[in-house]
């Protein structure tokens, strides 16, 4: 090995329209070395890998291979210089066999013009490189038929096919059995001692601990430091991921704050499709903020879909104020004044190409009408007083809800719901994509839904937020309820740590 | 309502340029016989639109009104039933085949194009099978003066399929563009996922249009049966789906689903059957008359594309507008 690194990032910075995701950032990578890049959601891992597997254009800073200052414009370009990007959501086609998959927009040729697919050589290429990744597969089965952990080792297959001298691995087990991670953990060591390169993103410490060489952590999109391997440890590791005070952004929580008469929203034995094995009980009292810590994937959006009906949950009880009720989709969660914003505003939200007034109104259509006849005045009416009373931006309610920003956008959500009275609110990553200003709003709503006697539900992977907003934090992993920390016990050391596993 | 202008627009200047032509499209016989056609046309062509903007499609109505010809014709003279008897069992076959359909689109998730071009072959099937392929017609049986009078009456002059089309018309804009109903099918047919997330019963919505569009279908087959009043098993509503669709999409409704609107609909149906005569009239070569049709209805959906995204546009800069305001403002 020499002294130049194999690959450097020095300053890189990029700015989105009101956000700055990253600034003066860098990143070093030498041969046959195993980077682990840590943070929280939000720190700017994937905006920095995406820049570096050409997904998007940087603003500044410089990317050198070998010391030689490159250019990235595109994943082809990343290809070139040999950086493979190994997505958390894979992108293998399923449609296609494993020899397929491997060699896609690579497949050798014959015949000239005609370009026929060289089949011969791409079986038996792809079936030594399968039998190097330890898979006991041929190259023919078709990719719909493996797991997801053999999926992910086929696009491992493909990376290295393409030459790759530094894989980028972002959560590759986020998916995973015990096992299939500690497959992955050994291949990653096989790689190392191939001299190829990885970068390492992953929430899971521990095998960070286990595989890395450095950790880069990166916070709020700048360098927060450094780990060496054996500075590597899980408390060092959180309290550099986190270490900065709570904002002012939050006001309102405070111990012991206004809780009404009665028990208000309780949850017993939830099942989710995805965790049908775990259960999860939980209750929030009437004016009670409850967070949902956890990692991506940890089930907590699933939850929140079960309980608003619109994803089966079996056995799962439900029951306001002591009354049990039964939820067989949105429309009985609706009629009992359980609502959700979805995580997904663009998609499951809001529909963006009705304008504001329609999607304000469209739930609570029937306030609105007689006869099943829309009154439009009325509408109009309520669709106003709702941008008013929320304080939403735009110049007119006959705005297409595509053209708003995307905290208007989801104070358009919330005040479908404002419409009703809301007894339970579930908030799912409220505040994902949106700007400081508008987060301060939506905190400000949520705290008076609360003060209003509201049962409020706010699932969110932003340690900040989870922390700051909640009156208690529960906390998953994996599909299990791990702990539910009291306002005394708040640290983002201990959700962390719940998080993840490491502990209960 | 400015779609609707433009496609508006497009056939008056089409009406103006055949009858400068051929001043014969002014003949009052020819208009009768023009707006007879639109009226036949446009009544199941509004439901096949309905179903459009669910984001579906029906491809059987033309198989459909073959079958309905079949049985209608069948009921009356060989079998005997009394004519309300008849009417009505054609309408509720018509409704329970599509609500058929509509099951089989929204609980086995099946999509709507293969749906209903099983349909569009079964029913030409069954049509042929029954009648022995033979045609049928409605003979001596009496009593049928009024269906005859509402194919073929032209009361003050206005052909009877053109006054009922009116009517159906000004129910299914109020249902569409004035109710509940309406704005939910339009919520399910842009965004299914947000229409539920709403609390809509999305599959509830697209099953019940799914009927409309039978029942719309099954009206116009019976103005269709007593108009040729001979009904040819093999041939009887031939490719009218493609009518149907053609009108709806001409009338601004988007294959996507989520768009469109009633009088475009209607307004689509009619510049179909003014180009049709056009091209009679005009001495145009008759083999060319779908090239024709389908020149303009490209042209017309592609204006329409452009307006859309200018429309879009102006939007945005309003919302700009709007934020450099607050800025200088603050």
């Amino acid at each position: 090995m020499n002294n130049t690194p194999l690959l450097e990032m020095e300053g890189i910075s990029k700015r989105f329209p009101g956000v700055v995701a990253l600034d003066q950032v860098s990143l070093s990578v030498g041969e046959g070395e195993v980077v682990a890049l840590i943070g929280e959601n939000g720190a700017g891992k994937s905006t920095l890998m995406n820049i570096l597997g050409g997904a998007i254009a940087r603003n500044d800073g410089t990317i050198k291979i070998n010391g030689a200052p490159v250019e990235i414009n595109s994943p082809r370009d990343a290809g070139a210089y040999g950086i493979e990007f190994i997505h958390q959501e894979l992108s293998v086609l399923d449609n296609l066999d494993v020899a397929a998959n491997i060699f896609l927009r690579r497949e050798p040729t014959f015949g000239g013009f005609l370009k026929l697919i060289d089949r011969r050589r791409i079986y038996s290429e792809a079936d030594v490189l399968v039998r190097k990744l330890g898979l006991d597969i041929s190259s023919r089965t078709p990719l719909s038929r493996l797991s997801i952990a053999q999926q992910q080792l086929v696009e491992i297959g493909r990376a290295l096919s393409a030459g790759a001298r530094i894989i980028i691995m972002d959560e590759p087990t986020s998916s995973l059995t015990l096992t299939e991670t500690r497959r992955l953990l050994d291949i990653v060591h096989d790689l190392k001692s191939q001299n190829v390169s990885i970068i390492y993103i992953s929430h899971r410490l521990h095998e960070v601990e286990e595989i890395a060489d450095r950790a880069v952590v990166l916070r709020d999109g700048k360098n927060a430091g450094v780990l060496q391997r054996s500075e590597i440890n899980h408390e060092r590791m959180v309290r550099m991921m986190v270490g900065r005070d709570l904002k002012e952004l939050f006001t309102g929580a405070e111990e012991g704050g206004t809780k009404a008469a009665g028990e208000g929203f309780v949850v017993r034995r939830l099942r989710t499709l995805r965790y049908p094995k775990h259960t999860v009980s939980f209750n929030v009292a009437h004016g009670e903020v409850l967070g949902f810590a956890g990692l991506v994937g940890a089930g907590r959006s699933e939850m929140a879909r079960a309980i608003f009906g619109v994803e089966e949950a079996h056995e799962t009880e439900v029951a306001l104020d002591g009354k049990s009720l039964s939820i067989n989709g949105p429309v009985d969660a609706i009629s009992h004044g359980i609502y959700l914003i979805p995580e997904d505003r663009r998609q499951s939200g809001l529909i963006v190409d009705f304008n504001v007034r329609e999607n304000i109104s469209l739930p609570n259509l029937d306030a609105y009408s007689s006869a099943k006849l829309i009154n439009r005045a009325k509408e109009t009416k309520a669709a106003v007083d709702a941008c008013k009373a929320i304080n939403i931006k735009t110049p007119t309610p006959e705005m297409r809800a595509a053209n708003l920003s995307g905290g208007n956008q989801q104070k358009v959500v919330l005040a479908k719901w404002l419409t009703f009275a809301p007894q339970v609110l579930i908030f799912d990553e409220p505040t994902r994509g949106i700007d400081v200003g508008a987060k301060a709003e939506i905190y400000q709503l949520i705290r008076k839904l609360a003060a209003n006697g509201v049962s409020v539900i706010v699932i969110s992977s932003e340690m900040e937020e989870v922390l700051g907003i909640s009156d208690r934090i529960a906390v998953m992993h994996e599909g299990r309820l791990t702990g539910i920390l009291q306002r005394s016990q708040f640290s983002e050391e201990a959700v962390m740590r719940l998080a993840t596993g490491t502990e209960g | 309502m400015k779609k609707e202008l433009g496609i508006f627009v497009l056939l008056i200047v089409l009406c103006v340029i055949t009858s400068i032509l051929n001043p014969n499209f002014l003949l009052a016989i020819n208009l009768q016989n023009i707006a007879r056609q639109i009226g036949a046309f446009g009544i199941f062509s509004i439901g096949l639109g309905l179903v459009i903007i669910t984001g579906g499609i029906e491809l059987s109505v033309g198989s459909m009104m073959g079958l309905l010809g079949v049985l209608l014709s069948m009921m009356l003279t060989e079998w005997h039933f009394p004519i309300i008897i008849a009417l009505v069992a054609c309408i509720a076959v018509s409704m329970v085949l599509s609500l058929g359909h509509g099951l089989l689109i929204t609980r086995l998730n099946m999509q709507p194009f293969i749906v209903t071009l099983c349909g569009l072959l079964f029913y030409r099937g069954i049509a042929r099978f029954i009648s022995h392929d033979e045609t049928k017609g409605f003979g001596t049986v009496a009593g049928l003066d009024f269906l005859r009078f509402l194919a073929n009456g032209n009361p003050l002059g206005i052909p009877m399929p053109f006054v009922l089309l009116i009517v159906i018309a000004a129910i299914t804009w109020v249902v569409l563009h004035r109710s509940v109903y309406g704005r939910y099918l339009f919520a399910t047919g842009r965004n299914p996922e947000a229409a539920r997330y709403a609390g809509i019963n999305t599959k509830g919505i697209v099953t019940l249009t799914y009927v409309i569009c039978g029942a719309l279908t099954a009206i116009s087959g019976i103005i269709f049966a007593f108009y040729t009043n001979s009904v040819s098993p093999a041939n009887h509503g031939n490719a009218y789906e493609l009518y149907g669709i053609a009108a709806a999409v001409l009338g601004g409704c988007s294959l996507r689903g989520g768009e469109g609107s009633v009088i475009g609909i209607v307004i689509g149906a009619a510049l179909l059957q003014v180009l049709r005569n056009l091209v009679n009239l005009l001495d145009i070569p008759s083999s060319l008359d779908f090239a024709v049709m389908g020149a303009v209805i490209l042209i017309g959906v592609m204006a329409d594309q452009i307006f859309t995204e200018r429309r879009n546009r102006r939007q945005i800069a309003m919302m700009r507008e709007m934020s450099a305001r607050e800025a200088q403002s603050s």
